[in-house]
């Protein structure tokens, strides 16, 4: 057993548990944050990506000690209050799920790629970037749609912010 | 995943004594080790994290001789930018591998000892002639990588770093098992002062190779030309559910002459 802190979503939190826990099981069961998923067995599906330190990674590859210390932030965390991320409003305004399994560990990878790609996204990079994500139902092709529109909403607002700025 | 103790490193001396716990293994990016760990393939007693050992991490660049930390990222080795100017061809192999997510975590140590028959540094590092330093020693590339998932490391010796001159030309082709996203056949060619270096993962039963097939053709004439006439033997090669050795044989002149060309563009 070993005690692991961690800030998620910008609280402090800290409990005890067994080395071997992964980091998406202490999010899952002992935090009660079931909006990260598990898709499969060999770190090949993405539905449970997360944010640790700012960096999209799988959260049942890393054990939850091994992420102690770090700061994390899952699909619950990216809202203001009931204003959806853009990336979350993209996905809902072009229909980018059907069942939605894969849909949390999209938005994370989403929300980091475009944070990568200041310069915008076009199609190529995005089915490429998805390499990790993968989706049983919809094709990808609304997924794709919708990490477009995101991006360019998002550095729409980023300069719209700049020249406000300026 | 059977029970285990989890070790945080202080150092590489702190990272050495705790390897002698139990069936102590080292924990690096994770991305090999936590899924066998997952499917009970592998069952360390103790697990050794040396992943946030800042002595491990970051690139360093002085003319041409590249120095690269064992626990540096794929991510990072993809993006520095140094490396990106001294040695592009490395770089660019870092960003094929896996996915975004792999790449953030996985390590460039945790690559090479791991040693897998077809990931991507091995090849890297055997056709740029590198130096893989551990808290040991150093070891030649052409004398580390000794089979499937073996290499001269003995027990409880750790890689620090890897170390290489950037060669005048260089280039990494990869054709992809789209699943998985490792090498069916990757090869990384390099021309230096010491000659031409040309090798071949993904495709040999012991591991990663030289192709001395390549190399000769290459030698008096670095051009894909020279390649035209290349016939690469099935002796030695795996046949599995994703390829046969005949299609392996094809596809490693195929990579070689896409390496070739991307070298010299
Ligand atoms: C979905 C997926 C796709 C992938 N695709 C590719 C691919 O296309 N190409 C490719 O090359 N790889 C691929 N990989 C593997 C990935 O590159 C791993 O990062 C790499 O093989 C292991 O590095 P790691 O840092 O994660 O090591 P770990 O998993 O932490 O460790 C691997 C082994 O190395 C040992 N070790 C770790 N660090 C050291 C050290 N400093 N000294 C001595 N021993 C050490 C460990 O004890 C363990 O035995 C993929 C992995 C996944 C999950
Ligand atoms: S559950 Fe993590 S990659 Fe599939
Ligand atoms: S929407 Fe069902 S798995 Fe992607």
């Amino acid at each position: 057993m070993s005690d692991v802190s961690l800030t998620v979503n910008g609280k402090r939190v800290s409990g005890s548990t067994e080395d071997r826990t992964l980091l998406v099981h202490f999010l899952r069961e002992h935090l009660g944050l079931t909006g990260t998923h598990v898709g499969c067995d060999t770190s090949q599906c993405g539905a449970c990506v997360v944010h640790v330190d700012g960096r999209a990674v799988k959260s049942c590859t890393m054990l939850a000690v091994q992420a102690s210390g770090s700061s994390i932030v899952t699909i619950e965390g990216l809202a203001d209050g009931a204003e959806l991320h853009p990336v979350q409003a993209a996905f809902k305004e072009h229909h980018g799920l059907q069942c939605g399994f894969c849909t949390p560990g999209m938005i994370m990878a989403a929300t980091d790629m475009i944070a990568r790609h200041p310069q915008g996204l076009d199609e190529a990079i995005v089915r490429a970037e998805l390499d990790g994500n993968i989706c049983r139902c919809t094709g990808y092709h609304n997924i794709v749609k919708a990490i477009l529109a995101a991006s360019a909403a998002m550095s729409k607002g980023a300069k719209g912010k700049a020249k406000q700025a300026a | 995943m059977y029970s285990v103790n989890y070790h945080r490193a202080s150092s590489v001396a702190d990272a050495a004594r705790l390897l002698k716990n139990g069936d102590a293994k080292l924990l690096s990016g994770g991305m090999t080790l936590i899924p066998a760990m997952k499917t009970r393939l592998a069952a360390p007693s103790d697990l050794v994290d040396v992943s946030r050992l800042k002595d491990l991490q970051g690139i360093k660049v002085s003319g041409k001789a590249v120095t690269i930390g064992a626990a540096t990222t794929h991510y990072d080795v993809s993006t520095d930018e140094k490396l990106r100017k001294a040695c592009p061809a490395l770089a660019h192999m870092a960003s094929l591998i896996g996915d975004p997510a792999v790449r953030y975590k996985g390590t460039i140590g945790g690559s090479i000892a791991n040693n897998d028959p077809a990931a991507d540094y091995p090849a890297a590092l055997l056709a740029l002639g590198a130096t893989i330093v551990t808290n040991k020693r150093e070891i030649a590339a052409d004398k580390f990588f000794k089979g499937l998932f073996e290499t001269a490391l003995k027990d409880g010796e750790i890689v620090t770093a890897v170390s290489f001159t950037a060669p005048a030309k260089a280039a990494y082709q990869k054709f992809r098992n789209p699943a998985s996203r490792y090498a069916i056949v990757g090869v990384f060619v390099t021309k230096g002062k010491d000659g031409v270096r040309a090798a071949v993962t993904g495709a040999g039963e012991d591991g990663v190779f030289r192709s001395k097939e390549i190399e000769a053709a290459l030698a008096k004439n670095f051009d894909v030309a020279a390649l035209g006439n290349l016939k690469v033997s099935a002796k030695g090669l795996m046949s599995d559910i994703h390829a046969s050795a005949d299609y392996r044989a094809n596809l490693i002149a195929v990579m070689a002459k896409r390496a070739v060309a991307a070298a010299n563009a």
